[in-house]
């Protein structure tokens, strides 16, 4: 088994014990020292001492996704970059010129949307 | 200083080598092994965010012209102490419309991605807890994971502010994940690896004897940098872009429902986040542990870089005591109207500069590459306004 990986898992595993500890010794400090006494008002949502109306998950205005759809076409652009840039200094001109081809028609797509208004806030 | 340099390192060894001749099996002394580099990289890391958690309120009373902590202990040092005695014991208030379930995940999923990536950071020479081959990848891919911890807790809060904030919080990391990315690449390809570690050594000797061959010396190098370092700015969420937990209207955005220590987690989950990404930066593009001056070398190379480190995050806290909080359409704008096509210009300029052999020439060429599309852009965002004297009523 690669040793790379059993670090990594061991890593993870303290990485989710690290914050249970102590959040686990707050809970028993509570349950001793500091029993909970809830009521009504305490456990409102906070709305600056207003009572709360009406639901809070509210949908999402249609421009956040706007910005999803050009972020998702960016983001897996991004990862084509990766085996790129670790393959650069062994490639070929010919291979950047495609890229930059490639790079080209996503920049132009980054042009369409701005052109269409789609990246101002509204 | 050369025993010093491999202290860490040494003393490790030294352990489990007594472990063994104790008879301890030998894959027990394996795990024991990352054990204690877990251990010592996470301690390490809790001791720079409890000096930054009081440093920084120090900084930023001094910018303010006041005094800041200084009543626990000497200069105000034990403040982290207590603070952590406090949250310990401050009552953990979920509020009735939360989901509870995923309430209390959100802290755990917000740190395990801040401690996971600190897993790939080269501390020093031959100091690097896992020497991964895409290092670069597994740092944004893990560390993307605080965005969903983010709106993990703001809809789980089912509390407006806490919504709202973190609506706000997953649009701008989107955006400006893509030129941190993109800056981050660019060093990659010069350096021909996504391994940190052969970023840092392709940065490694000195140019006329003096001068350090780190990327931020060149011009592609510089932008990178800078579009690095606002991404980082704004991908750990601080200010300027601290909009999702803008106080003056979300209260603490996705925050808001949050109290006693997981609160408290979360705020050492943002802080450990901010040195991580500190970390990639003095990797990428400050030359890592390397030193900045031939004879300097002889200083641990894991001096250089948690000095490195220490001095991004102290320019990370002057940024914030010195700039005001962004508009939310600003804030959108200036990452897919300038930041991303800068990124782009970063990235050809890098090209043109391997391809023209490297040198002083290549240097000019890359200049003049990056600088074209920042006066271009630069002109087309400030044209819009027209700057004029201003002129004071009451004053003078």
């Amino acid at each position: 088994m690669n040793t790379n990986y059993l670090f990594l898992t061991i890593f993870l595993a303290v990485a989710i014990i690290f914050p249970l500890i102590p959040l686990a010794i707050a809970w028993a400090w509570a349950r001793l020292f500091s029993p909970p006494k809830p009521g009504h008002e305490k456990l409102a949502s906070y709305e600056c001492g207003i009572d709360s109306t009406g639901p809070a998950q509210v949908q999402f205005q249609s421009h956040y996704y706007l910005y999803a759809l050009v972020f998702l076409v960016f983001d897996v652009e991004t990862i084509f970059l990766m085996p790129f840039a670790a393959a650069f200094l062994k490639l070929e001109f010919s291979a950047f010129l495609t890229l930059m081809v490639f790079l080209l028609l996503l920049v132009e797509g980054l042009v369409w949307a701005w052109a269409k208004g789609i990246l101002a806030w509204k | 200083m050369e025993l010093l340099e491999r202290a860490p390192v040494e003393l490790k060894n030294a352990f489990l080598r007594v472990l063994g001749s104790l008879g301890v099996p030998e894959g027990m002394l394996a795990i024991l092994s990352a054990v204690l580099i877990i251990g010592t990289v996470i301690g390490v890391f809790l001791g720079l965010f409890a000096l930054m958690s009081v440093m920084e309120r120090k900084i930023l009373a001094r910018v303010q012209n006041r005094y800041g902590p200084n009543r626990a202990g000497p200069f105000g040092l034990f403040q982290p102490v207590a603070d952590g005695i406090k949250m310990l014991t401050k009552e953990d208030l979920v509020p009735r419309a939360a989901d509870k379930v995923v309430h209390f995940l959100a802290p755990v999923v917000m740190m395990v991605p801040a401690l996971l990536v600190l897993a790939i950071l080269p501390y020093g020479r031959d100091m690097v807890p896992v020497e991964l081959e895409s290092g670069i990848l597994f740092f944004f891919a893990v560390g993307a994971g605080t965005e969903v911890a983010i709106f993990m807790a703001g809809w789980a809060s089912n509390n407006k502010y806490s919504v709202l904030g973190a609506m706000r919080a997953i649009a701008q990391m989107i955006s400006y994940e893509i030129p941190l990315v993109i800056s981050a690449v660019t060093a990659a390809m010069i350096a021909g690896s996504l391994s940190p570690s052969v970023i840092v050594a392709a940065q490694g000797g000195f140019a006329a004897g003096f001068l350090p061959h780190w990327f931020v010396t060149t011009p592609w190098g510089f932008t990178a940098a800078l579009l690095f370092y606002i991404g980082a700015l704004a991908e750990s969420n601080r200010s300027p872009f601290d909009l999702p937990e803008g106080e003056s209207e979300l209260v603490a955005g996705h925050l808001t429902e949050y109290s006693g220590f997981k609160y408290a987690t979360f705020f050492m989950a943002e802080y450990i986040g901010m040195f991580a990404i500190c970390g990639m930066f003095v990797t990428l593009f400050l030359g890592g542990w390397q030193a900045p001056l031939p004879f300097l070398t002889v200083v641990p190379s894991w001096i250089w870089f948690f000095g490195k480190v220490c001095f991004v995050a102290f320019t990370m806290v002057w940024v914030r005591a010195t700039l005001p909080r962004l508009r939310v359409d600003h804030l959108l704008a200036f990452a897919w109207k300038f930041l991303l096509p800068m990124s782009f210009a970063a990235f050809l300029s890098a090209a043109c500069w391997h391809y023209a052999g490297r040198g002083p020439a290549a240097w000019f060429l890359s200049l003049v590459v990056v600088g074209i599309p920042y006066l271009v852009l630069g002109l087309s965002f400030t044209s819009r306004f027209s700057v004029s004297r201003r002129t004071y009523l009451f004053s003078e």
